[in-house]
């Protein structure tokens, strides 16, 4: 593909940016980080979600700018962070990548489809944990091992929950 | 730029977003030593930058410095050199000093050891020549000093004074040829002179081949020449061979032998005593004598009376005392008899009275009742008849002492 073709192609995606009202985009987030510290205390098993990643992933993917990607992601990572026990930061540089690499894969991607996003939000599940572990080690210093196999679990049940959330998600979208 | 910065737009938010995070990141994290990790990085980021700006700067300075320093060093450096110098000098002349001070004791110990006059004296020139073989010293007849007058160090004789001058005096050396001194050796005290041979060594003259002169052994002065007085080293004989007539010994001459720069001039000598030879660098024990049988020692007893054999006399000895006591007994004194003195009859036993013994045998000889002693001259043959009863008991001792 030339440039010239590339260039045209990502014009058109770019056209088809999805438009949120501005509660949507701050409670969503919001929500989201809220399940994951306060659900779990009685649920356990949905620590394993990570919604606010879902989310950031969505938001990026569905805005098809990077720079709104990035913003969208350390927001949210700061906001995850401010509520965790990790320096802030940490998510706040991870979910700053994924909002990035969402969105510049919104722009070259139909990312409506559900297939493609399930294989979407399982890749950027994987590649969230690989950050997060990589800047823990080399960052922190903590000696924390990556888990492959749960990683890649996980990855697939979140990969899930996102399809589904993200079929929630568009019925919020602005109509144009 | 702006077409740059718009191309890479997304690129570099996203890099500086990460960039804000990680510094609050840093601000939060501390490390094992409690310290925020932010300082650690800033510590981090800034030590290498700070570490080659110092080193190019240290390096710049340095290099101006030494630069500066060099243009100063060359002049500091010849200096330093001359006040080497300066010092080597200084500490060759201490040296010399310390060593002329100690030559100087020796001599002062020297001549308060000698019951010689002797009045100390600087070599402060050699004699014109090619063979250097006269001194000059800065004593001279102002200071008491004549010409024959003898020159020696601690260590031996020196020469003998050729001239006084009135500030300086002419000494003319043992290796001189035409210097002559008496001397004897130490071991067995044999007499010969000592000449100069030019150099550095002597010669002693006539001393005969069969005198024992020994390598190494000493010679000193005799005191027969009257200007070394006796007792006085020569020097030590490095070779001694027999020659055709007298013994070529080769002397190395003592007083000349570290070098010649204080000497000691001899106003009036006085004679000393050759010293002994050391034979052993210890005491030797010796010890007791055996014990005597108790008929040996009743026998030797009276020979050991004052003023007599000692106590343990030999054999001779004690057959000398029974030859003296049987003279005495005939009032007869050994070691003087004129002529026509009776012999003494050494067959009497130690005490009794000869006429006993004798009459017979003299009656025998000459008729006349033995009132007179045998002549010995008158008598050519031996005698016709002996009775054997009445022939002489000979001592141990063969022959009498007269």
């Amino acid at each position: 593909m030339r440039y010239s073709d590339d260039h045209v192609l990502l014009n058109q995606r770019e056209t088809q940016i999805s438009r949120f009202k501005a509660w949507v985009l701050f409670l969503v987030p919001l929500a989201a980080i809220l399940f994951q510290v306060y659900v779990p205390l009685f649920f356990q098993f949905l620590a394993y979600l990570e919604l606010p990643l879902i989310v950031t992933i969505y938001f990026a993917l569905m805005r098809r700018s990077p720079i709104g990607g990035l913003f969208v992601g350390a927001l949210v990572g700061l906001a995850q962070d401010s509520l965790s026990k990790n320096p802030l930061g940490m998510f706040g540089i991870t979910k700053t990548i994924i909002g990035y690499v969402a969105a510049s894969v919104g722009l070259r991607l139909d990312v409506d489809h559900p297939l493609i996003r399930l294989i979407l939000g399982f890749f950027f599940f994987v590649f969230h944990q690989f950050i997060f572990w990589a800047l823990s080690r080399g960052l922190l210093g903590q000696q924390m091992n990556f888990e492959t196999q749960r990683t890649l679990v996980l990855g697939l049940l979140n990969a899930i929950v996102a399809v589904s959330l993200f079929h929630f998600l568009d019925k919020l979208k602005e109509r144009t | 730029m702006e077409t740059l910065l718009s191309r890479y737009r997304n690129i570099t938010v996203l890099l500086l977003v990460i960039f804000a995070q990680l510094v609050l990141l840093a601000y939060q994290v501390k490390n094992d030593s409690d310290v925020r990790l932010i300082r650690v990085w800033a510590v981090t980021a800034v030590t290498p930058l700070a570490r080659a700006i110092e080193g190019a700067r240290g390096g710049t300075s340095g290099f101006l410095q030494d630069y500066v320093v060099l243009r100063d060093t060359r002049s500091e450096n010849e200096k330093m050199r001359a006040e080497l110098g300066r010092l080597k000098l200084e500490n060759q002349f201490l040296k010399t000093e310390l060593e002329t001070a100690d030559r100087a004791k020796a001599l002062e110990a020297f001549e308060s050891r000698t019951p010689s006059k002797m009045i100390g004296a600087r070599v402060i020139a050699t004699a014109a020549g090619a063979s250097n073989t006269a001194v000059f010293v800065d004593r001279g007849s102002a200071s008491g000093v004549q010409k024959g007058m003898a020159v020696v160090t601690p260590d031996g004789i020196v020469g003998k004074v050729l001239a006084a001058y009135p500030t300086a005096s002419q000494v003319l050396l043992v290796t001189d040829p035409t210097f002559a001194a008496g001397v004897v050796s130490q071991k067995n005290h044999v007499r010969g002179i000592l000449k100069g041979l030019g150099h550095g060594t002597c010669r002693v003259d006539y001393v005969q081949n069969e005198e024992k002169v020994e390598t190494g052994e000493w010679f000193y002065t005799s005191g027969d020449d009257r200007i070394f007085p006796k007792g006085m080293p020569a020097g030590q004989v490095t070779a001694a061979r027999p020659g055709s007539s007298f013994q070529d010994i080769t002397l190395d001459p003592s007083g000349i032998a570290n070098g010649l720069e204080e000497v000691l001039i001899i106003l009036s000598g006085v004679h000393q005593e050759i010293p002994e030879v050391k034979t052993a660098s210890g005491p030797i024990y010796v010890a007791p004598p055996p014990p005597r049988p108790p008929g040996e020692a009743a026998q030797a007893a009276p020979a050991g009376g004052p003023g007599n054999t000692p106590a343990f006399a030999t054999d001779a000895d004690r057959l000398r005392e029974q030859y003296k006591e049987i003279g005495d007994a005939q009032n007869h004194r050994f070691g003087d008899n004129p002529p026509g003195t009776k012999a003494v009859d050494f067959n009497a036993k130690p005490g009794e009275k000869p006429a006993a013994a004798a009459k017979p045998r003299a009656e025998r000889e000459t008729g006349d009742g033995g009132a007179s002693a045998p002549k010995p001259t008158g008598s050519k043959s031996p005698p016709q008849t002996a009775a054997p009863e009445s022939k002489p008991k000979l001592p141990d001792s063969p022959t009498p002492p007269q």
